[in-house]
């Protein structure tokens, strides 16, 4: 659920109370309330940084140790939003220098691929550059790792359409289906792209319904590929599609690749017909599967 | 193509009852550790943490042996002079947290405690032009935090404080074709946005904009042979899953589509019988996060010994009766 807090450290660590540059600073230790804090247990190092981190932020100090200080209170705990909150409010400040900022989020991100505070700081950051080049190799060297990780995904919807990247978004997914045709995530970019891009218009859908058939051939039991496909045709106008394909998909969906959901593709079926198909007069709304 | 389902085998010695007291025992001494390394890294969440123990505890019956006073003590140093609230003492406000501090505040019926104007506005300060709310200042949009802004304000009784129409329609665009919902437009299904999107409509009586079918559908193919429910296909089974997952089939009218025999089965297999409280999968390390969702679930199932929950706000049915908040559910 959270990211715990990782051992660091090349050379020899000198803790914050035992350095001279800090000698001015009065540490604060953790209040948590209901009892007082026995005395600790855990890591020396992890306290150590924490105290001095509420002091510079209780006495509101802006300047480089600060930031630097930020780094190792992050390192020891990804996680803590407001060590990210102080550390972009110094940077801003201080006007640091953004693309290496972008450089140290990319290495805390490759550490911490899971939590929402390194990404969300790594938005902000391309955000203030106004420069996402390097964040489609990112995030697909990312997903390289974790195919579904949620705020990967997340960061690349938002870098395409803040920065209109939907070029070849398209053969990207293609890739990604090729590789594994039940990436969920692989597919719910596909209809990401389509929709903001030609939309859903006959041709595409076409197109879109032969594509997700070849996958479904290949692996029957395929989840995303069937909802993809049911989005696709339940979504749209299907008056010009072929009726008769259409037909084709839900029996051969019912009584072939999906029998165990065979009630749910005659629903489906039924309310198609009903909707679209030229001989049925409008009925009143169908029961659902079971 | 023989991909294998990914999903957990249940050892034979897996538990199969409901070792409530253990639980209530696990929770009352977490409180107490505070000298455990575990304990202080979770500081920056501490605000829920103390909602899922609180609740927790009320649901099994024991809540009188957590410390009210100093609870609320700790909730008003965590107010901002913005009126929101942070997960400990020094920390920024979140809408998060001032979710969590209300909760627990209304489970001891003492919102009176903070300022309550002031959370009001907070919360109404976050709502942008096109009906999102942003989490905190920093200006990250995700539905989560629509359904926080609007839980929180009902619980409050102060729904009126923001623009209902927008929110529900920033929420709507947040509806893929399969029926369940994403952070943000475009973004994947996910059963804990779906349970934050779901949740919010009910909350704000406009659950007909869900598609019940298409979703119902979607979220008991969740259910994995194990027994337990996965966040998203291709994912493995876990009891918080479980909870978002068991708890939006609730508020949808379809949670006799899934196997509540096997997902009970699931749940208490989490559960360890040395140290009390659940984990997310069997054999895992316990949590109180896990311990509140095994608990809630059990308590969907119908488990008896627990508190009914209410499935929207995960928190005992009688204190949001109590509070007047009626929902209709589908
Ligand atoms: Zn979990």
């Amino acid at each position: 659920m959270s990211d715990s807090g990782s051992d660091c450290g090349d050379g020899p660590w000198v803790a914050y109370r035992e350095r001279e540059e800090w000698k001015d600073v009065s540490p604060v230790p953790q209040d948590d309330g209901p009892h007082p804090i026995v005395q600790i247990a855990y890591s020396e190092k992890f306290r150590d940084v924490y105290d001095y981190f509420r002091a510079i932020v209780a006495k509101k100090e802006i300047s480089d140790r600060a930031l630097d200080l930020t780094k190792d209170a992050a390192e020891l705990n990804a996680a803590n939003y407001t060590v990210w909150h102080y550390r972009r409010t110094i940077m801003k400040e201080l006007k640091k220098d953004l693309k290496e900022e972008l450089r140290y989020i990319t290495q805390v991100i490759t550490e911490h691929p899971k939590n929402y505070q390194v990404w969300h700081h790594r938005r902000v950051i391309v955000e203030w550059l106004g420069d996402p080049k390097e964040e489609l190799e990112f995030t697909a060297k990312i997903l390289r790792g974790d195919a579904k990780n949620y705020h990967a995904w997340q960061h690349r919807q938002w870098v395409i359409r803040e920065f209109n990247l939907w070029d070849n978004e398209l053969d990207y997914v293609n890739k990604l289906l090729v590789d594994d045709l039940r990436n969920n995530s692989a597919w719910n970019q596909r209809y990401f792209v389509i929709n903001n891009t030609t939309g859903f218009n006959d041709d595409v859908v076409d197109r879109e319904v032969s594509y997700t058939q070849d996958f479904i051939k290949k692996a029957p039991n395929n989840e995303s590929a069937w909802n993809y496909l049911k989005g696709v045709l339940l979504d749209r106008e299907l008056s010009t599609i072929n009726d008769l394909m259409t037909n084709f998909m839900c029996t051969s969906l019912a009584d072939e690749f999906d029998t165990i959901r065979s009630e749910y593709w005659n629903y489906v079926s039924r309310v198609l017909s009903n909707k679209y198909g030229q001989s049925t007069t409008p009925t009143t709304e169908q029961t659902v599967v079971s | 193509m023989g991909t294998p389902v990914k999903d957990v085998t249940i050892p034979d010695s897996a538990l199969r009852s409901l070792i409530l007291q253990k639980h209530c025992d696990y929770i009352a001494s977490y409180g107490t550790k505070k000298d455990d390394y575990e304990y202080c890294i979770t500081e920056y969440l501490r605000m829920s943490g103390m909602y899922w123990g609180l609740t927790v505890m009320d649901m099994m019956g024991q809540l009188d042996r957590m410390n009210k006073d100093e609870v609320i003590q700790f909730i008003q140093q965590c107010q901002h002079e913005c009126g929101g609230i942070g997960a400990s003492v020094g920390h920024d406000p979140h809408l998060l947290y001032t979710l969590s501090a209300v909760q627990i505040l209304t489970l001891y019926d003492a919102t009176d405690t903070i300022n309550v104007d002031k959370v009001v506005d907070y919360v109404k300060n976050l709502q942008q032009d096109d009906g999102s709310f942003y989490g905190d200042k920093w200006g990250e949009v995700d539905t989560r935090f629509s359904f926080c802004a609007v839980a929180c304000l009902a619980l409050l009784k102060r729904l009126d404080a923001i623009d209902i129409e927008h929110a529900v329609e920033f929420v709507l665009t947040c509806m893929n074709f399969d029926g369940g919902f994403g952070c943000r437009p475009g973004s994947e299904s996910h059963s804990g946005q779906i349970y934050c999107c779901v949740g919010m409509l009910a909350i704000v009586g406009q659950l007909h904009h869900i598609n019940a079918d298409l979703l119902g559908w979607w979220l008991c193919e969740r259910q994995l042979p194990s027994g337990g429910l996965n966040g998203r296909p291709e994912k493995l089974p876990d009891v918080c899953y479980s909870w978002w997952v068991l708890a939006s089939l609730k508020i949808i009218g379809k949670i006799h589509w899934i196997d509540k025999a096997k997902l009970t089965k699931f749940i208490l297999a989490c559960q360890d019988d040395e140290t009390g409280g659940f984990a997310d999968r069997p054999g895992d390390m316990v949590d109180p996060f896990h311990t509140l969702f095994g608990i809630a679930g059990l308590s969907l199932l119908g488990e008896d010994k627990i508190k009914p929950v209410n499935p929207v706000f995960c928190m005992p049915e009688e204190v949001i009766r109590g509070n007047g908040i009626q929902l209709e559910l589908l």
